[in-house]
């Protein structure tokens, strides 16, 4: 050993002195105590105030209205879910679930290409202009999004004069035509309103499958090729399931934000209702809180069969 | 006989960078093929040719006797064992094996009897029901190998297989490699960096650096005749004598290279020969390299252990015979 340990750098060093010195160092003795203290309050957030109020809500729903007087009768009853089984409140629950699954579908299908595009070949500023892309639509008002989304959809709209200008109008006539999808004009129909939640839902799916496209190595895609396998077979066989994951994160988001919303088929589509709107007129307008208690339910229930199944079907096994 | 593989003036440029510059190359039918160099020698790209994952800027090349520009890897009955093993992570180690099966409509039957022949082959009997991230270094290695042959490729690629496993499995696996291309037959190309793996397993071997190929040949050419400086640095062990000192001891004014083991060390420095200082000694087990500085030229000389060895300062002189000097003609 030619280097001589000098006398004034002693091998332990003195607290850093004061308090704070000795919080930090009472801290790191005791790991356990610092996790407890940095949990502490996003746990009351979310356990008091989040799933609180939520359980609060869901209370609710057992209670009942007194249809004469309009006041809340507080004792625990299931008749405000026969109410929400009567066939107009199912028409606005399948309606909401087909087009939550359809815009998911959808999301996917669009989602899938951008993300691999972005997770396998965009490199730096290219990278940066997906980044961009995806979150700019996110940056400005999601009402000012849907009104020019009306403008664009509405029979002297945009788009109608895009088809009129490339002699297509007769094929715009012919969609808005089909029973259901169709109606006079895209932003009063179904159509329009799949159109919109697909728009602004879209990057809740392309980030989460991007992340998981991302996580894929190069080589596995090679070596798939190498093993014999065309691009559809590499897609089905490697491709798809890692990715799953990552396309179930995301319809998480697609479907449930589906599921709640009540401004996009205010604006656009028909004047037939969704669960978001129906709890909305009932809490408001109605005042049957323990109605609207009850339709929130439904989101929540649908969610939780969802996830189960997803998970039945393996979706989280890649991850 | 028609080659395995055949490289014509093929290159392989990624801009401004000549990852591969106008290589030619012809590997037999059946060989145990090495391609040695650093990184970034072009060694790995001309491995990624043979399967198809890169294609030639220029030249031609020809798998047992057919054209390989344009077509894609999955028509090319040619299989990899990637360096990083690249298993499919969500599928066991039994579906993995047979995924070329599975992707060419073998039956279920079919493909579970051949994968576990190919699991046997490589030692891991038993192990279909894992997933790979169960399994250590070596057995992904061995998956991955069970992998490739479960195919039964005309060629077989293998992209640095032993990189990441420690010594004792390296050079467990290099014997067992060896005597798996024995046992079926099948044309290895080896690409690797390390030198001494790429001697002792391959039948030839090529040096790349810098896109192109220095030299072709045996494990006993490449070590004992050099064709540039290049190679004799990069195969290592050998000592790379410049011009001035070979026109000295030897005559041509030519690069020399003198391989460790022909050199004799003797402590008395008044006799003929080379003389010089000894700078270090490693003891290597049954040999020692002796360092000695001679005409400002580090030379090393390996001799056995057992005997007197001199000690680092000692004034010594150094001989050999001057046939030892291989002279070589390549200019780099």
């Amino acid at each position: 050993m030619t280097a001589v340990a000098h006398e004034s750098s002693p091998a332990i060093l003195a607290s850093r002195g004061g308090m704070l010195g000795a919080i930090s160092d009472w801290l790191w003795r005791n790991p356990h105590a610092f996790l407890a203290l940095m949990l502490l309050p996003p746990a009351l957030w979310l356990g008091v105030i989040y799933l609180g109020s939520l359980f609060a809500l869901l209370l609710q729903s057992f209670f009942s209205i007194d249809e004469f007087s309009g006041m809340i009768n507080r004792e625990f009853t299931l008749k405000t879910y026969g109410e929400l089984f009567q066939q107009a409140n199912v028409d606005i629950i399948v309606r909401t679930v087909v087009m939550a699954a359809a815009v998911t579908v959808g999301a996917a299908v669009v989602a899938f290409p951008i993300a691999y595009y972005a997770a396998r070949y965009a490199r730096g500023g290219w990278k940066a202009l997906f980044y961009l892309g995806v979150m700019l639509p996110l940056w400005s008002s999601y009402l000012v999004k849907v009104y020019a989304w009306k403008l664009i959809l509405a029979k002297e709209g945009i788009l109608n004069w895009l088809f009129a200008k490339l002699h297509l109008t007769w094929l715009l006539d012919a969609w808005l035509s089909l029973p259901v999808i169709g109606g006079s004009s895209l932003s009063i129909s179904y159509t329009g309103t799949f159109i919109v939640f697909l728009y602004v839902w879209l990057p809740f799916m392309i980030l989460p499958v991007q992340a998981a496209l991302e996580r894929v190595p190069a080589s596995l895609v090679e070596a798939s090729a190498d093993l014999g396998a065309s691009p559809s077979q590499t897609f089905r066989n490697v491709l798809f399931p890692l990715a799953l994951p990552g396309i179930v994160a995301g319809s998480i988001f697609t479907f449930s934000l589906t599921l709640g919303d009540y401004i996009i088929p205010q604006i656009i589509g028909t004047s037939r209702l969704f669960i978001g709107q129906a709890v909305y007129a009932h809490q408001g307008t109605a005042g049957n809180i323990p109605l609207a208690a009850a339709f929130t339910v439904v989101p929540i229930l649908v969610m939780g069969v969802y996830l189960w199944f997803a998970k039945r079907m393996g979706a989280f096994d890649a991850l | 006989m028609i080659p395995a593989v055949s490289f014509q003036k093929v290159s392989r440029h990624f801009g401004a960078v000549r990852a591969v510059d106008a290589v030619d190359l012809d590997i037999a039918p059946g060989e145990f093929f090495a391609m040695l160099g650093p990184s970034g020698s072009g060694k790995t790209t001309c491995l990624r040719l043979v399967a198809g994952f890169e294609q030639p800027t220029a030249g031609h090349i020809e798998i047992f006797g057919e054209t390989a520009e344009g077509v894609p890897p999955y028509r090319r009955n040619v299989n990899t064992v990637f360096q990083d093993y690249a298993l499919f992570p969500h599928l066991n180690v039994a579906d993995n094996v047979a995924y070329g099966l599975m992707v060419k409509g073998v039956g279920r039957e079919e493909r579970s009897r051949a994968a576990g022949e190919a699991l046997e082959l490589v030692k891991l009997p038993g192990y279909g029901a894992r997933k790979p991230g169960q399994l250590s270094g070596g057995q992904r290695q061995r998956v991955a190998l069970a992998r490739a042959l479960v195919n039964r490729p005309k060629v077989l690629l293998l992209d640095e297989p032993l990189g990441a496993l420690d010594l004792k499995l390296r050079e467990q696996m290099q014997d067992e490699l060896r005597s798996l291309q024995q046992e079926l037959g099948i044309t290895f190309v080896f690409v690797t960096h390390d030198q001494g793996e790429a001697l002792s397993m391959a039948d030839r071997v090529a040096v790349f650096n810098d896109g192109r190929i220095m030299q072709v040949g045996s494990p006993e050419e490449i070590y004992s005749r050099p064709a540039t400086r290049f190679v004799a640095d990069f195969v290592g062990s050998s000592n790379v004598l410049p011009p001035d000192f070979v026109q000295r001891y030897v005559g041509p004014k030519r690069w020399g290279s003198l391989r460790p083991e022909a050199i004799r060390v003797a402590a008395d420095a008044r006799g003929d020969g080379v003389r010089g200082r000894v700078a270090a000694l490693s003891y290597l087990g049954a040999a020692t390299r002796i360092t000695v500085e001679a005409d400002g030229q580090r030379i090393n000389a390996m001799v056995a252990s057992g005997g007197k060895l001199p000690a680092v300062g000692d004034e010594v002189a150094l001989t050999f015979n001057r046939d030892a000097v291989h002279i070589m003609q390549g200019e780099a």
